[in-house]
Parts: structure tokens; C-alpha cells; sequence
């Protein structure tokens, strides 16, 4: 039962784009098709994933022990960085027509704020392995499920009949607020 | 002190661990690239100008090595081309070198002003303002944004106030088409010489008042040149440059049909 409630909270509740606003930039950037959104919904998740695992066992195996905590987030953006630079390699080798869509917004994954605020908050919350687990694919799920709810709706607002002036920024911005607005609605879910 | 030293080593240690990681995966999972891409790389002039119709010069490098023409760098020209088409080991086709024309005579004299543009010196501004000074929608602002996103220097505002090209150095990039907020600049060929230097759709009087050198659409030229000229909203078009007749330029009433002097 708790890790139900760790997983819906990261999932619904305490949604990091929609609720914490971190991650804004490939929410925004990349979540004008639908395919290329869930990929990478896919690579964040998977980054995040791995990143708070082994920044957990970072923090709790070396940082601890040596009375090291304050350099926690210099090497999770360590881990981090290097993670996507796997992730970076593994794409490319793997699917050259998903590395071109996904373009800069790959990279720049290592500096998506919502990945080093999931490996931030497990520590911070005190979670345990398993626990971490839950909570960082929970939030990834988030994540993919946010961006890709937001391209569904950009894509049938390709064909909208948008006023002018909201066009492009505008109506894409004024879009992710509505659904920040409507993810409210799960807060009293998990208390 | 013991923490300082401890947290250099640990850090040390965490980056070291990393990199030695990423460096067999690096060796696992290389991406082969065709040693030709970056040849071509090496041949390109490196503008990124985006004449080609790729993003850049890399993009256009990648497309050239899965087919695609040799000869779209309007930059590098003819040379580029073979340069490259020996990298591919293909013939490059004979590429006719295109220049950017600015469709506007209707300088100080010529064109009818009806009020004094005093904001922000540039055509996008003059443009969005109230159409600048000219009572001609078609005409020349004579701002010089064009001239500012002209990377080769081949276009500028001359004395009179229209801009003019450079044809010796333009390379046909067609980043100052894109800029011109009129739309007066166009791509053609450098060995059309006979060109109808405006693109004023208005209706012949409106055109004829707003500008002495106005193409009014009258179709006397089209009449005496049936094959070469074609007149469309109001505005006659060379369609073949060769078979304009001189007579045809000479009957034009306002002058808007140019025959350019012959290249040196």
C-alpha cells in the first residue's frame, strides 16, 4: 500500500511538470507530435530511473559514510550527465531517426531540473531502495504522461482555428496551464 | 582539512568510475559514419545559409551521401559542386547560377511619396507601421534590411533609395527574399536579362499613380512578345528571357521592362 501511494503521488498528485513545474523545457519543446513525445517521455523515464537509483546508492553508500553530504548534488549531476550521455550513445546507435527527432532535447536532458528533483527528493524524503524505485519510475510515468497528453492535444490544435495573436507560444503555453489546472483535481487523492 | 581531501578523492573516484564506463560504451557502441560526409564537410563553405533547402551545411553533407543532388550550394558554386561530385564519384550536372533581383525602380523621383516614415529605421517596422512613406504597397522601403542580412555584402540601399544587387557577388542564398517584409526580392537566373522590374498587383490606374515606373498591366508587351511575356494580376511576368523582342520593351509605357547590360 505505500508504495502505491509513493507511486500515484509521483504519477498524479505531485506530477513534476504539471505540479511542480520542473521539466518545463522538453515538455514545451518536444511535445509537438505524439510518437516523438512518448520517446521521449521513454528517455526521461529511463534516465530518471537510473539516476536516482544510483544516486541513492551514491548518497547512502559513499556520501553517508564519509560525512560527504553536501556534495550530493555535484554528483548527482555527475550521474546524471553520464547517464545521458549513455542514453545519448545507445540512441544513436539504435534508432538515427529517433536521435534526429529528439535533437538537442536529448543533451539536454542532463540539465532537465525535474531528473535532478527526483534524485534530490528521494534523499530528501528518506526513502528507501525499493522505495526510490517506485517513486522515480512513478515519476517518470508522470512525465511521459504529461507530454504526451500535451502533444495530443497539440496535435488536434494543429488544426484548430486559433485567434491570431495565441498562435504557436501562446496557445501552447495557455494550453499546459489549463492542464496544470485540471492535474489539480487529483489533490486530494493522496493526501 | 580530511573532509576537503575526502570529498576530492570521492569525487575523483565517482568521475573516474563514470568515465570508464562511458568509454567502453563509447567503443561498443560507435556509430559508423561514411568517412565521405566528412569530406564533403571539408568542401562546403561552411555559411549554413540554407540555400540548399537542409538546415546546414552538415545536414545538406548527410543528404548528399543518401542521394541527394550535388549541385544545391549556391555558395560554393559550380566548383563546390565538382569538388564534390568527385568525393561521390557522380558528373555534376551544369548548374545555372541564380542572383537575388530587387523588383523596385520606384526611387525618390519615380515613386510618389505621401508622408514621412519617422520610426524605427527599418523596412519590417516601416512595413507593419503604415507601409513607410510610398503610396506603392509594392515599393521599396529603402531601410536596408536586406542589406543587413546580406552575409556577402551584395546587396545595398543605393543613393536613391532603392536597394540594388550586386550580381558579381550575390551567390543567390535568398536570405534577404526571406527578410524583404514586401516581397519585392526574387531568385533568377543571372543569364535572364530581360526582367519586368515590378510587382505591383494593383490595378493599372492605382499602380500608375502611385509610381511612374509601375507595371500597370497593360499587356501591350505580352501582345508583341506572345511566348515571353505573360501578364498576371495585373503585373506582366518574362517567362523567356530569349525571345522578348526589343520592340516589346520599347512599347511599354511606364519602362518597367528592363533588358539588363550584358555580364563582363
Amino acid at each position: 500500500m505505500e508504495f502505491f501511494v509513493i507511486f500515484m503521488s509521483a504519477l498524479l498528485v505531485n506530477n513534476f511538470v504539471l505540479s511542480y513545474f520542473l521539466g518545463i523545457c522538453p515538455f514545451v519543446g518536444v511535445s509537438n507530435r505524439l510518437d516523438s513525445a512518448f520517446s521521449m517521455g521513454m528517455a526521461v523515464t529511463f534516465v530518471m530511473s537510473l539516476a536516482a537509483v544510483v544516486s541513492w546508492a551514491i548518497y547512502n553508500l559513499v556520501l553517508v559514510k564519509y560525512g560527504l553530504e553536501f556534495l550530493e548534488i555535484v554528483s548527482f549531476i555527475l550521474v546524471i550527465a553520464s547517464l545521458v550521455q549513455l542514453v545519448e550513445m545507445f540512441i544513436r546507435r539504435m534508432s538515427p531517426v529517433l536521435y534526429q527527432t529528439l535533437g538537442i532535447y536529448l543533451p539536454l536532458i542532463t540539465t532537465n531540473c525535474a531528473i535532478l528533483g527526483v534524485a534530490l527528493l528521494a534523499v530528501l524524503k528518506q526513502y528507501t531502495f525499493a522505495e526510490t524505485v517506485v517513486f522515480s519510475v512513478g515519476a517518470g510515468l508522470g512525465f511521459t504522461l504529461a507530454i504526451v497528453v500535451m502533444a495530443g492535444i497539440r496535435e488536434e490544435l494543429d488544426a484548430a482555428d486559433v485567434p491570431a495573436p495565441f498562435r504557436g507560444a501562446g496557445i501552447t503555453f495557455i494550453t499546459a496551464g489549463i492542464l496544470a489546472l485540471t492535474f489539480m483535481g487529483f489533490s486530494g487523492l493522496v493526501r | 582539512m580530511g573532509s576537503v581531501v575526502a570529498a576530492i578523492m570521492t569525487m575523483g573516484a565517482i568521475g573516474l568510475f563514470f568515465s570508464v564506463i562511458i568509454s567502453v560504451a563509447y567503443q561498443k557502441l560507435k556509430v559508423e559514419v561514411d568517412p565521405r560526409v566528412e569530406e564533403i564537410l571539408d568542401v562546403l563553405p561552411g555559411a549554413n545559409c540554407g540555400a540548399c533547402g537542409y538546415p546546414g551545411c552538415a545536414n545538406y553533407a548527410d543528404a548528399i551521401v543518401k542521394g541527394a543532388p550535388v549541385n544545391r550550394c549556391s555558395v560554393g558554386g559550380m566548383e563546390v559542386a565538382e569538388a564534390i561530385a568527385r568525393i561521390m564519384g557522380v558528373s555534376a550536372e551544369s548548374m545555372v547560377r541564380k542572383v537575388a533581383r530587387v523588383r523596385c525602380r520606384g526611387d525618390r523621383e519615380r515613386a510618389v511619396w505621401i508622408s514621412e516614415y519617422v520610426g524605427i529605421q527599418s523596412c519590417a517596422a516601416a512595413h507593419l507601421a503604415a507601409g513607410g512613406g510610398k503610396l506603392c504597397n509594392y515599393g521599396c522601403l529603402g531601410f536596408g534590411d536586406c542589406e543587413r542580412a546580406c552575409p556577402f555584402g551584395a546587396i545595398r540601399v543605393n543613393e536613391r533609395g532603392v536597394a540594388e544587387v550586386d550580381e558579381n557577388v550575390c551567390i543567390g542564398c535568398g536570405l534577404c527574399v526571406q527578410t524583404c517584409p514586401r516581397g519585392i526580392i526574387t531568385l533568377e537566373p543571372v543569364d535572364k536579362r530581360v526582367l519586368v522590374f515590378c510587382v505591383s498587383q494593383d490595378s493599372g490606374k492605382v499602380a500608375k499613380k502611385a509610381c511612374k515606373v509601375a507595371c500597370i498591366g497593360c499587356g501591350l508587351c505580352a501582345k508583341k512578345s506572345p511566348d515571353a511575356i505573360v501578364v498576371e494580376n495585373n503585373c506582366a511576368r518574362v517567362v523567356d528571357a530569349d525571345k522578348v523582342t526589343d520592340e516589346s520593351i520599347e512599347k511599354c509605357p511606364t519602362g518597367a521592362i528592363v533588358r539588363l547590360g550584358s555580364r563582363n
